[in-house]
Parts: structure tokens; C-alpha cells; sequence
């Protein structure tokens, strides 16, 4: 079982701010002591009640949180990637596969935020491991942003590609969960789900994007090689 | 301020060239018109209002004559002739255009002075309205005054264009000297300006009229309670640039970000469209004396910040050169750039510093647009709130003038109202801590700042040369800008350009460009 810790093992203590729509006051402190004490913690210490505009509080708190966690129990998929290099990918596909493969990537819907697509398919790469573009054995196609699920699927088409990448970075109101599953399910209507499909993004992991119907779900800090690795690897196993 | 000691015949050659580069582009622009044109002036003229389906009357009006090959008369020659006819309002002659019986193929009837006589107490009726507009922004900011710089921006985002003016109010309240309502996603590639006022947008809320009214107005009576005038930016960008620097006009916004650029490069609109766009979108700008903002510091997004460090300061070079064309005054051109080194490289303050104090010597007068770091933040606020604070030390000690605060929830969602009052509590600290600085610094000749500083410099000498030497839309065509690639005839938007015929008819231009 495990616990929060702060200062002492198992000391639950626990930091959190938030916003109340009233004027700071003592009554507008007590109402967010009450509020954490309604989340069910202990020990509540409003730190600071800071005015966030004449009709807003903004509070910063710390608190005992008593639960626990057994941690034995738990089970998150984790993407299962073979530890290659850029030579090593290469190498693969042109023994193996013996052909290019070829991905197309995109930021779908309305996101126009293109720094994670950039960053897997970009020459440039991210933290010094190259892009996708780079790669010899590999044709890389950046559609950029705003790219209507149906036209990504028909320019995927056309290229025959191997693996279709998508990117959701900014959205609101959860935007982004709707509009890659709404992409998984215009593939199977359209046959095309025999493509690898692999999602990526800040609020991306591996459990959300094989619950949308993804092959695999990449979250921050991935790097290229990674996403290269699990196409190649992928297209082997089938 | 101490200068850095860079050569200043490089500086000269840089607008030089830059002036060489925008004179190409004009070849273009002078001799076409688009149909975002053609809906301002009507807009102008005080056409307003959309259909059942929230088409626009401009939209329908300018689409009838695009489609019957008219529109290279422009849409005022039809106007006026709708006038003759006996239409008794501009209203009245737009609406029979777009809906009349039969297109009005041009031929026989009045002469093009009678046209023109015709439309001239409109003209007249059009320039009022927007320099009353103009007059009365520049009252309100005299009487409250603006703070000092840099002045604090914060952005909205809510969707919600009551929610957008609630926290637009918080904002100002907590010290916010510039509000900006950030639009809905993928309106700049929509070819119209919705209507009304609106309560649902995804990443931002729509730029309509009634919006741009409803947040000047809560910005008013806050500014007026607070004692202090608080400014107000939109976009004038994307397909419908023009309009809505006439609507920001009327309605007595501050700033609006204006860069034909950005829409070629990161919205894929055609970059012949996009430009001759701008040019009429920076006459209109120009006479209501907004300030632009120019969007160089997404270049930093998709390229690296210090390899392509340049292809900024090139930019803000022909971003100048063109906006002057347009009748820009310096004052008016806030060129834009960006805090988005890599934060893992040694000394990347250093290069940072180097840049910010670059372009504000380049650009002495301009009220430069300074971002914050947005790249390399992940989900770390903490971390993120200290980049933050750097890049407001970096601010205030190079005398940016407009600095867009950094949020430490960058890239975890649009900004909370705690996200912006910590942003503007952390600003305020740092510019009262250092807010003579600038005054105590001398550069070392030998050092590492005054180095990439001139290296900058050289770099974007060089390319400035090889794009007057290709041409503008050769060097976009060519990746030369963000390392992305736009063709002259590529991307959205190309169907609505035209070129102007001999007869072609916009007094509203005219008078823009001083010729009547």
C-alpha cells in the first residue's frame, strides 16, 4: 500500500489550488477549507487566498489525503517497443520488410498545435533523435494541422501507407477524445483498419488510445526512434 | 538603453533589401483584388446582416459577381449602379445584388463618374464612422491611460463570449493591460465572418462583430472603474483579414494580429490571396491607428530557435517594408518574436537576451511583441512558471513593449483564471524588481551576446539577399521561412483572387491610399 508523501513516509500530505467565484473574505477562506474537507481531506491549511479579480479567490492549499493505494494491483498496458536505433530501423525494414514504409502523420479536427507531429515526423526529430523523415527506409507524410479525418484517410490511401499517425495537442471539453475515435470508426466502415493507427499527444497513454481503437498510444517525451521502432516491429509481427 | 555594437550599414542594407523584397510583392497586390476586398468595402458602405443559414449578405452579394467574371470591376462599380437604379439604401443595393432578378452584367447605363458621384456621400458616410471610431479609442485612451510597458497581455479562450468578457474583467482587475480574445479554432480558414454573438467556439470563441461589442464594452466600464484603459486584440488574419480589420476598426480595438505569414505558413492559405489581403487589411489598419502584431515567433515553433534565430529579424525586415507601404506608421507595427531556445542549451538566456535586444534596437520605435516559451513547456508547471520568470526578467531588461505573459499550464489546456492571475502576479513582480535594468547594462564587446547578436544580423542580411534576389513567393515556395513549404498557387483561398480590370472601381481604396 502506498501513500502520499511529503515530509514523512506515509504523511499523505498532499498540495492542491483552485478558484472559488467570490470575493476573498474569511468566509470565502473557510469555504475552501470546507471544499477540501468535502474531497474527503484532513489537516486542511489554505496557504494563501490570493484576489483573482474582484469576484474571484484563488487558493493555494495543503492537506493529509488518508487513502491508499494498493500498487501490487495495478496493471497499465505499456506500448512494448524492441530498443532500436535509427541504423538498427534501417536495417530491419530493408532486411525484413525489404520495401519503404510508408506513414502518414496529421493533427486532426480542429487542433492546429503541430509541435508534436513535428517532432516525430520533422527531419529535426526531438532531443536529438531524428525524425521520421530522415529515416532512408521510410517515407514520412506530414499533413500538418486542422486535417479532416476523412481526408486523412483518403490521402492515406492513395500513398498506401503502412501506419497513419495522428496528434491531438490542444483541445477542449475532451474535443480530442471524440474526434480519434470518430477516426478508428470511419476506418472500419472504410476498410481500412488493417493500417497500423497510433495516437499521440500530452494527455495521450497507451490505455486511452487502445480503448479509442488505436494499435498504440505515445504520451510527452516520446521520441521517434520509439514510434519508428513499434511501426517496424509491428509490421513484422504481421 | 546601451546599444549593442553592431554594424549599422548592415542595418541599412537589411531594409534595403527588405524594400526590394516588398516591391516585388506589390507588383502583385497592385494589380489584383479578392473577395474579401470586395466584402469590406461593402461592409464599409454599411452593408450588413446574414441569411437563415448565417450567410452573410456580403458573402452573397460578392459571390454573384465573382462567379459571373464581374468582380474585376470591382464590387462598387454594381453598387453604385444599383444606386442609379434607384436602391434608396446601401442595404438595399446589396441585397439586390445578391438576390436581384438578374446580375447586372455592366454594360451601357451611367457613366463611371456618375458611379462614382453617386457613391461619394457614402464614401463620405464610411470614413466618418471610422474615424469617429478612431477619435473616440484615442479620447478614452488619453483620458484613462495606458500602463507602462511591457505592457501585460493575457489571452482569453473560453468559447463562451460572456465567460471570455467575465474573465476579461478578473484579468484587468488583477493588473491585465491588454486582453486578447484568442478566436476559435480553423476560423481563418473559413470564408466568411460569422454572425452575432456566440457561446460555443473549440480552442477560443468566434470573431464576430457582436463579440468584438460585447468585450469592448465590458473593457470599457472595467477601465473606467479600474482608472486605467484597457486594450482589446482580435485577429485580423486568415481568409477574411480584410473584414475583420474594418469590423476591429469600428468597433475600437486596440491591436489585431495581422500577418499574412502566418496564414501561409501554418494555415496553408494561398499566399497570392493572403497578401493582397493584407495590404488592404493594412490601409484600414493604418487609417484607425491600430497597432498590428506580427506573428515571427511561431517560425520558432516548427524551426529552431537558434539555427533559424534569422529567418525572424529577416521577416520583421519585410513585415516593415510592406506595412509602410500600406501606410503604417512605425508606432504601429508591433513586429513579433519569441522566448523558445531549447532550455537544456547552456548560456540559452544569453541567446535570448542577444535576440530580444537585437530587434529592439533594429525596431527603435515599434512597439515590439515579445511571446513567451510554449515549445519546450510540457506539463510541469512549476518549472514552467520559473521559464516564465526569466522571460519577464528578458522583458523588461531589453524594454520589450508588449509582452504576452507566459502560463506555467502551457500546453495543458487554454489558460484558468488562476493560470493568469499567478502569470500577471509573477509580471508585476519581476518589472517592479528590475524595472530599471535596462538602464545599468553595457554589453561586452568580446562577450557572447554582442557575438550572436551580430551573427543574427549577418544571417539575416544574407537571406534578406537571396529573397530580393527570388522574390518573396519563390522564398515561401521554397521552405525559406519555418521550414515550411508554400507554392504561389497552392493552399486556400486562390479562387478568390481577381485581377483588376481597366475599369476597375474602389473608392474606399482610394481614399485609403490617399488618392482622393
Amino acid at each position: 500500500m502506498i501513500r502520499a508523501y511529503g515530509d514523512r513516509k506515509d504523511d499523505g500530505r498532499v498540495q492542491l489550488s483552485f478558484t472559488l467565484p467570490v470575493a476573498v473574505s474569511g468566509r470565502a477562506k473557510e469555504a475552501a477549507r470546507l471544499f477540501c474537507e468535502a474531497l474527503g481531506l484532513k489537516d486542511v491549511a489554505v496557504a494563501t487566498v490570493e484576489s483573482a479579480g474582484s469576484e474571484f479567490s484563488f487558493f493555494v492549499v495543503y492537506a493529509r489525503a488518508d487513502v491508499a493505494i494498493d500498487f501490487s494491483k495495478i496493471v497499465v498496458p505499456e506500448v512494448v517497443v524492441p530498443e532500436w536505433d535509427f541504423k538498427e530501423i534501417n536495417k530491419v525494414i530493408e532486411k525484413k520488410i525489404g520495401r519503404k514504409v510508408v506513414v502518414v502523420g496529421a493533427c486532426t479536427g480542429s487542433d492546429a498545435h503541430t509541435v508534436g507531429i513535428d517532432a516525430i515526423l520533422n527531419m529535426k526529430g526531438y532531443a536529438g533523435d531524428k525524425g521520421l523523415e530522415a529515416y532512408p527506409w521510410i517515407d514520412a507524410y506530414n499533413l500538418g494541422a486542422q486535417v479532416d479525418n476523412a481526408a486523412l484517410l483518403t490521402r492515406a490511401k492513395e500513398l498506401s501507407a503502412d501506419a497513419i499517425l495522428v496528434s491531438q495537442i490542444m483541445t477542449q471539453r475532451d474535443l480530442h477524445i471524440e474526434n480519434s475515435r470518430q477516426l478508428v470508426d470511419l476506418a472500419h466502415k472504410q476498410g481500412q483498419r488493417k493500417m497500423l493507427f497510433l495516437l499521440g499527444g500530452p494527455r495521450i497513454d497507451h490505455k486511452l488510445a487502445r480503448e479509442l481503437g488505436f494499435d498504440a498510444g505515445f504520451g510527452p517525451g516520446t521520441r521517434p526512434s520509439q514510434v519508428a521502432s513499434f511501426i517496424v516491429d509491428a509490421l513484422i509481427k504481421k | 538603453m546601451y546599444p549593442l555594437p553592431i554594424d549599422s550599414k548592415l542595418v541599412d542594407e537589411c531594409r534595403a533589401r527588405a524594400s526590394q523584397v516588398a516591391d516585388g510583392v506589390h507588383r502583385f497586390i497592385d494589380l489584383h483584388t479578392t473577395v474579401s476586398i470586395e466584402r469590406t468595402v461593402l461592409r464599409a458602405y454599411g452593408v450588413d446582416g446574414a441569411d437563415a443559414e448565417g450567410v452573410p449578405l456580403v458573402n452573397t452579394s460578392v459571390d454573384r459577381y465573382l462567379k459571373s467574371d464581374l468582380l474585376s470591376r470591382g464590387i462598387a462599380t454594381f453598387l453604385g449602379r444599383a444606386l442609379l437604379r434607384g436602391a434608396k439604401t446601401m442595404q438595399e443595393a446589396a441585397e439586390e445584388l445578391a438576390y436581384g432578378a438578374a446580375v447586372d452584367s455592366g454594360e451601357s447605363g451611367p457613366s463611371a463618374a456618375e458611379i462614382v458621384g453617386a457613391l461619394a456621400p457614402h464614401t463620405e458616410a464610411a470614413f466618418a464612422k471610422l474615424d469617429g471610431a478612431k477619435k473616440k479609442r484615442e479620447e478614452d485612451r488619453e483620458r484613462l491611460g495606458v500602463g507602462r510597458t511591457p505592457w501585460k497581455y493575457v489571452i482569453v479562450a473560453t468559447g463562451n463570449i460572456y465567460d471570455d468578457a467575465e474573465q476579461a474583467r478578473a484579468a484587468a482587475q488583477v493588473g491585465a493591460d491588454i486582453i486578447a480574445v484568442i478566436r476559435s479554432t480553423a476560423q481563418s480558414l473559413i470564408d466568411y465572418v460569422p454572425y452575432g454573438a456566440t457561446t460555443e467556439g473549440y480552442g477560443g470563441t468566434w470573431a464576430t462583430q457582436e463579440n468584438f461589442r460585447i468585450v469592448r464594452a465590458a473593457l470599457d466600464e472595467e477601465g473606467a472603474r479600474l482608472g486605467r484603459y484597457l486594450q482589446q486584440v482580435n485577429y485580423s488574419s486568415g481568409l477574411c483579414m480584410p473584414e475583420i480589420a474594418y469590423l476591429a476598426a469600428v468597433e475600437r480595438l486596440d491591436m489585431v494580429l495581422n500577418d499574412a505569414m502566418y496564414g501561409i505558413l501554418f494555415r496553408d492559405i494561398n499566399p497570392r490571396r493572403t497578401l493582397c489581403d493584407q495590404y488592404f487589411s493594412r490601409r484600414m489598419i493604418a487609417r484607425s491607428g491600430i497597432v498590428i502584431n506580427t506573428g515571427e515567433d511561431n517560425y520558432l515553433t516548427t524551426a529552431d530557435a537558434v539555427e533559424k534565430a534569422h529567418t525572424v529579424v529577416t521577416s520583421q525586415f519585410i513585415n516593415e517594408a510592406l506595412g509602410r507601404r500600406a501606410g503604417l506608421r512605425y508606432e504601429q507595427l508591433g513586429l513579433g518574436h519569441a522566448f523558445e531556445i531549447d532550455k537544456s542549451i547552456e548560456d540559452s538566456l544569453l541567446l535570448e537576451i542577444a535576440q530580444a535586444q537585437l530587434v529592439r534596437q533594429l525596431f527603435p520605435r515599434h512597439p515590439i511583441k515579445w511571446m513567451p516559451a510554449t515549445k519546450h513547456k510540457a506539463g510541469d508547471i512549476f518549472w514552467s512558471h520559473r521559464v516564465d520568470g526569466l522571460y519577464d526578467l528578458v522583458g523588461v531588461a531589453t524594454e520589450q513593449s508588449i509582452e504576452l505573459l507566459g502560463m506555467m499550464t502551457e500546453s495543458i489546456h487554454t489558460p484558468l483564471l488562476q493560470d493568469r492571475f499567478c502569470a500577471i502576479k509573477g509580471a508585476d513582480y519581476v518589472f517592479t524588481a528590475a524595472r530599471h535594468l535596462a538602464d545599468e547594462i553595457r554589453w561586452n564587446p568580446e562577450g557572447k551576446i554582442v557575438a550572436r547578436a551580430r551573427q543574427v544580423l549577418a544571417d539575416a542580411h544574407q537571406q534578406l539577399g537571396e529573397v530580393a534576389a527570388e522574390g518573396m513567393f519563390s522564398a515561401v515556395a521554397r521552405g525559406a521561412f519555418a521550414d515550411v513549404k508554400r507554392p504561389e498557387t497552392g493552399g486556400r483561398g486562390l479562387a478568390g483572387v481577381v485581377e483588376r480590370g481597366p475599369d476597375y472601381l474602389n473608392p474606399i481604396l482610394d481614399v485609403l491610399e490617399g488618392k482622393s
